[in-house]
């Protein structure tokens, strides 16, 4: 048995029958990191060591009788989680050398239940991105083809995901960094409602839209990290105080008389034939499952979510990256003779090119004579996305869309282009601004390439999503499928 | 909507950033072009709707001011770029 093949809760099977211990899966699971990653490159740091030393002592708390559904299990991290002790460098110049003194919340959690450091895992610069091609570091791509983009921003989480490099990742989803790269890998993605999963400790990139959340290699797994991750936060004034479900309770094969919308708005110009005709198969199986299907939802005002997030995120990310000024952490340019000088320097450096443009257009709509025709005016559809998103949860359980317009394309082909890249997340964003869950799931392959499944919910609605996809899941089983990459090994 | 180079450079002095000449010229064009695919926000009428700033409506969360325990000054100083004594060390703010 090849132990990294393993789900989180086969391995949790495995460990508390003391058949396998955590220390074995931990050595397969950095084997296969060695023996894969250098074809993918999803890990920007493999702490093995560390690694170890943590699975000896989860072997030791699974021996007291002490055990939880993580205790023992190998994971991964974005790195723009802060991690005490290991560097988090958010895949950029300015933070490669960063060892944060604090955890985040969801890493202390998780690290309180058992939970096995493999490393961290590569993302574009600061999460602004949508191919993982914006790391400052080196390119994370798709393990079933690697021509192909990995999506991001949680490229490295993803890919690390579908490689069996780990048992399961954190990442974080602005707008739709989770989903995304879940989709072009064939994982198991899901952002939880705005505030659900507190973000302290998450390095900022736009506020308002920022969310943690599980990348997993089936369903049953989301549901068993989000009962760790979930939760009121006081350091995290966001986080909401709402009492926390049983997520796994959910996962109940049985959508019988569930209203699901499929809003056309999702349905874009341009979108590829072969990702229509599989998303159509879905919804044809969900209905086929008891699923009520309404082919005709419409939330008409999604069709300004791109323009509107493409303010909102960079605004917010304007003001939280003015911190990187060179003092207190971070890239400093030594070479500067005035604090100005010093300050332009650290950011002409220590920034990537699609840092800069966010900076500069945000700081462009917050400007003197701009604020009110692009901010404000971002905002004020904001809240009709929102007031749709509410309409429509009340005639539906939830929403049915793809997670992206397309397969994965070409390392390249979007690069030099912003407004075709920013395309890739014209599903998944507006999610973000009505601060609604959404989960993406396996929903086959066109051309050898992946597809997602998105499922939209109403505000803590993870419930219902989880329940759905695993029915989904259950039915169909893609997430089984493997890129060939991933087996070359041992 | 075209972003000329000087507003370029205009934009690099709000965000202290550096840019290369060649940076100013690439910037001018994509802010440009993305710019452009904003324009279409025009079409929607906003004028009695209120602006959404946070998704999930919680305002003003208080809390009791109570001391807790917080960073060492040495951890909080371990990644600073130039320190003197328990301080971070900057350039002069006014010379």
């Amino acid at each position: 048995m090849d132990l990294c093949r393993l789900t989180i809760h086969e391995a949790a099977d495995l460990l508390k029958k003391r058949e396998v211990s955590s220390v074995e899966l931990t050595e397969a699971v950095l084997h296969q990191v060695e023996a894969v990653d250098g074809k993918v490159n999803a890990l920007v740091t493999v702490t093995a060591d560390l690694a170890l030393d943590q699975a000896r002592r989860a072997d030791e708390r699974i021996k007291r009788g002490d055990a939880t559904p993580l205790t023992g299990i190998p994971g991964v991290l974005k790195d723009n989680l802060c991690t005490r002790g290991i560097r988090t460098t958010c895949s950029s110049r300015m933070l490669a050398d960063f060892v944060p003194p604090y955890n985040a919340t969801v890493v202390e959690k998780l690290l309180g239940q058992g939970m096995v450091i493999i490393g961290k895992a590569n993302l574009d610069e600061f999460a602004m991105g949508s191919s993982n091609e914006h790391s400052a570091f080196f390119l994370t791509r798709n393990p079933w083809n690697t021509d192909c983009v990995a999506g991001g921003s949680s490229g490295g989480p993803a890919v690390a995901v579908a490689t069996d490099e780990t048992l399961f990742a954190l990442g974080s989803d602005t707008g739709g960094s989770i989903r995304l790269p879940a989709s072009f890998c064939n994982v198991v993605g899901l952002k939880p409602t705005y505030g659900r999963v507190s973000r302290y400790g998450l390095v900022a990139f736009a506020s308002s839209l920022d969310q943690i959340g599980p990348l997993t290699k089936d369903v049953t797994d989301a549901a068993t990290v989000m009962n760790v991750i979930a939760g009121h936060d006081e350091r995290d004034s966001t986080s909401l105080p709402h009492p926390l479900p049983d997520y796994s309770s959910s996962l109940v094969p049985d959508i019988k008389g569930m209203r699901i919308g499929v809003p056309r708005e999702f349905f874009v110009a341009g979108m590829q034939q072969g990702v229509v005709d599989q998303i159509n198969a879905a919804i044809a199986l969900l209905e086929g499952l008891g699923a009520v299907i309404d082919r005709d939802a419409s939330l008409p005002s999604i069709r300004y979510g791109l323009a509107a997030y493409y303010i909102i995120g960079p605004c917010e990310a304007s003001a939280n990256l003015a911190r990187y000024d060179g003092v207190k952490y971070g890239y400093s340019a030594p070479d500067a003779d005035s604090m100005w000088d010093a300050m332009e320097k650290t950011k002409e450096r220590g920034f990537g090119a699609e840092v800069k443009r966010r900076l500069m257009l945000g700081t462009y709509a917050l400007s003197a004579g701009y604020y009110d025709a692009y901010y404000l005016k971002a905002l004020k559809v904001r809240t009709l996305i929102r007031q749709e998103f509410e309409g429509a949860f009340d005639k539906y359980d939830a929403l049915v869309t793809p997670t992206s317009p397309t397969v994965p394309f070409k390392i390249g082909e979007r690069l030099d282009d912003p407004v075709q890249m920013y395309l890739a997340d014209v599903c998944t964003l507006p999610v973000n601004i009505a601060g609604v869950p959404a989960i993406s799931v396996p929903a086959g392959f066109v051309d050898g390439l992946p597809v997602g499944l998105q499922l939209i919910g109403k505000p803590l609605g993870e419930e219902t999503l989880l329940r759905i996809a695993f029915t989904y899941e259950q039915a169909t089983g893609w997430h089984r499928k493997k890129p060939a990459v991933a087996s070359i090994s041992i | 909507m075209t972003i000329s180079r000087e507003e370029v450079r205009h934009l690099a002095l709000l965000v202290r950033l550096g840019l290369s000449e060649d940076d100013v010229l690439r910037f001018s064009g994509q802010l440009s072009h993305i710019l452009e695919s904003f324009e279409i926000l025009n079409e929607v009428d906003t004028s009695h709707v209120a602006p959404t700033a946070n998704s999930i409506g919680i305002e003003s969360v208080m809390r009791e001011d109570e001391p807790k325990p917080c960073l060492a000054v040495e951890d909080v100083l371990a990644n600073a770029p130039s320190r003197e004594n328990t301080f971070f060390k900057v350039r002069p703010v006014l010379e």
